[in-house]
């Protein structure tokens, strides 16, 4: 699409990545943080299909489309099993957020106790 | 009027990539958890959309099934998993509680120190984009002079299936290793009660299902010409098989755990069988006989419908099925 | 622009006003019944128009026929959502607005 403005939508990727990456760090709830990669997933495929939106002739380039397509799905599969893996840190740990902040340690002596137990 | 015409797209961008970021900011960082996770799933839609103005609507397709369908399913289940869990388990320290909100989590100040760092990360990424030249045929050139050899009409599927066909033989590997480690994890419970004694919705499922699988052997099959494929066909079996596990409906066939597990690996399996016997045939892996790449494309892409939409359905459960006792 | 076009631009319109007329509701109703009610029941119309509309510009009768199938789905698949939320919110006892305040 000629009219298409790419600067806006190449820029929105990067911005897309960027809240991804600071409520990656800033949340500690584990679900937050699983959406969380999945917008910075997201911000890239943005840029992807931008520069495949780049070419002059009636159709798209196909290859990043494809990568794309590719992308979607495992991160999909990705998703899937970071939430087995969060359902386990809960079963271990009564606990969905891995707060490591001043009290980080008590976190990890509270899973010490819990596998114990 | 063309100008007219240009002007309103441009609008239309704007307003497209500013509700898509807003709704990204909120997603993740509503205090709400529940919200934000229905918010995330209409920002999945909203990026179809934006797919679509990009010129890529087999990338949209995906999206709204997979991208925001099925991975807000997962997302929504794993949430009401984890708060009955928290409901019915010992009353864990204050800060576990799922619905609490964001200010009692990381400190203001590093709070402040990692925005910083996130607007450098922006600034930075925003500048290397920002040089992309406003023009370039990629790769689109070669891929659309080498179609008519592909066996294929639409150029997405002669890519996934043709001319990088190991990339998708491998990314089928990968959705089998995610399941392998969901199952290893964990055992799936069975997801709700017994909805089979709502009559209204078994009628919706007794019409919708059989044209979910339809319309999945559709996408299959028109993706050698148009938008669509495995991925897209797979997604739609994998959404009837979410609906048929929360109706209750698919407890006899999460039994035939053999059936499943052979479902499972019948993608990888044909598509290195694929690999091979091009190998021997032509002296290429995944290199198809001249002429007959449809044909091998559409046998390939088969079996993967199959485990994608099994892979994909089976992962709602959140584990291995149960086993009746 | 031919009468076609006319035509299918004034179906969209009616389509907008349909989605704004259920967003707006969607947004204003005082309970989840009545918004429930705002969503199907005008998306329902507005998405019908907008069909219509397409159906119009097709350029083979498949095509019309997809549609059509797109918004029967569509209609069965919200009138059945819309049950089900309701029903449920009534069993968990969500009290339906009366219009008397409290």
């Amino acid at each position: 699409m000629p009219d298409t403005d790419h600067r806006l939508y190449l820029v929105a990727g990067a911005a897309l990545f960027a809240i991804g990456f600071y409520s990656l760090v800033v949340q500690t709830h584990l679900l937050r943080r699983i959406m969380a990669l999945n917008v910075m997933g997201s911000g890239v495929f943005l840029v992807f299909l931008t520069l495949a939106d780049r070419t002059t002739g009636s159709v798209a380039d196909p290859v990043p489309h494809a990568m794309v397509l590719t992308g979607i799905v495992v991160a999909v599969c990705a998703t899937g099993l970071a939430l087995a893996l969060a359902d386990r840190v809960q079963a271990a740990t009564n606990k969905v957020d891995v707060d490591d902040g001043p009290d980080g340690s008590q976190d990890a002596t509270d899973a010490k106790e819990a596998r114990r137990g | 009027m063309d100008r007219e015409i240009a002007m309103m797209s441009h609008v239309f961008d704007w307003i497209l990539v500013l509700l898509v970021l807003a709704l990204a900011w909120r997603s993740l960082n509503d205090c709400d958890l529940f919200r934000g996770v229905i918010q995330f799933i209409a920002l999945g839609l909203l990026l179809a959309v934006a797919w679509l103005r990009l010129r890529a609507p087999d990338v949209a397709l995906a999206e709204a099934a997979v991208g925001s369908g099925l991975t807000g399913a997962l997302i929504l289940s794993a949430l009401v998993r984890m708060r009955q869990r928290e409901r019915r388990g010992v009353p864990a320290s204050a800060s576990s509680d799922t619905s609490r909100t964001l200010q009692s989590g990381t400190s203001n100040r590093s709070r402040v120190l990692i925005g910083a760092l996130s607007l450098a990360l922006l600034t930075a990424l925003g500048w290397a984009v920002f040089r992309f030249s406003a023009q370039s045929s990629g790769l689109a050139v070669e891929s659309l002079a080498k179609l008519p050899e592909s066996g294929v009409t639409n150029p997405v599927t002669a890519v996934l299936l043709n001319f990088r066909a190991y990339d998708t033989l491998l990314e089928i590997g990968v959705l089998l290793l995610a399941i392998v480690g969901v199952w290893a994890l964990r055992r799936g419970e069975r997801p709700g009660d017994d909805l089979r004694e709502r009559p209204l919705l078994m009628s919706l499922l007794r019409l919708l299902l059989p044209v979910l699988v339809l319309a999945a052997g559709y996408l299959l099959w028109i993706g050698a010409s148009a938008p669509g494929g495995a991925f897209q066909g797979g997604a739609l079996l994998a959404g009837a098989l979410v609906l048929g596990l929360l109706a209750g409906l698919a407890g006899r066939f999460l039994r035939r755990e053999r059936l499943l597990r052979t479902g499972l690996t019948l993608g990888v399996l044909v598509f290195a069988a694929a690999g091979l016997l091009a190998l021997w045939r032509t002296g290429g892996l995944l290199q198809y006989p001249a002429g007959q790449g449809g044909a091998w494309i559409l046998v390939i892409e088969a079996a993967a419908l199959i485990s994608i939409g099994l892979t994909l359905g089976l992962l709602y459960l959140g584990g291995r099925p149960e086993e009746e006792k | 622009m031919t009468i076609l076009d006319l035509i299918t631009g004034l179906l969209l319109l009616a389509a907008l006003f349909f989605f704004v007329a259920g967003t707006v509701g969607l947004l204003r109703f005082p309970d989840l019944y009545s918004r429930l009610h705002a969503l199907t029941k005008a998306d329902n119309v507005g998405l019908g128009f907008a069909v219509l509309a397409l159906m119009l510009q097709a350029q083979s009768w498949s095509e019309v026929f997809k549609l059509g199938l797109i918004w029967v789905l569509v209609l069965a698949a919200s009138a059945t959502v819309c049950f089900l939320i309701g029903n449920e919110a009534l069993r968990r006892g969500v009290k339906p607005w009366t219009g008397k305040s409290p």
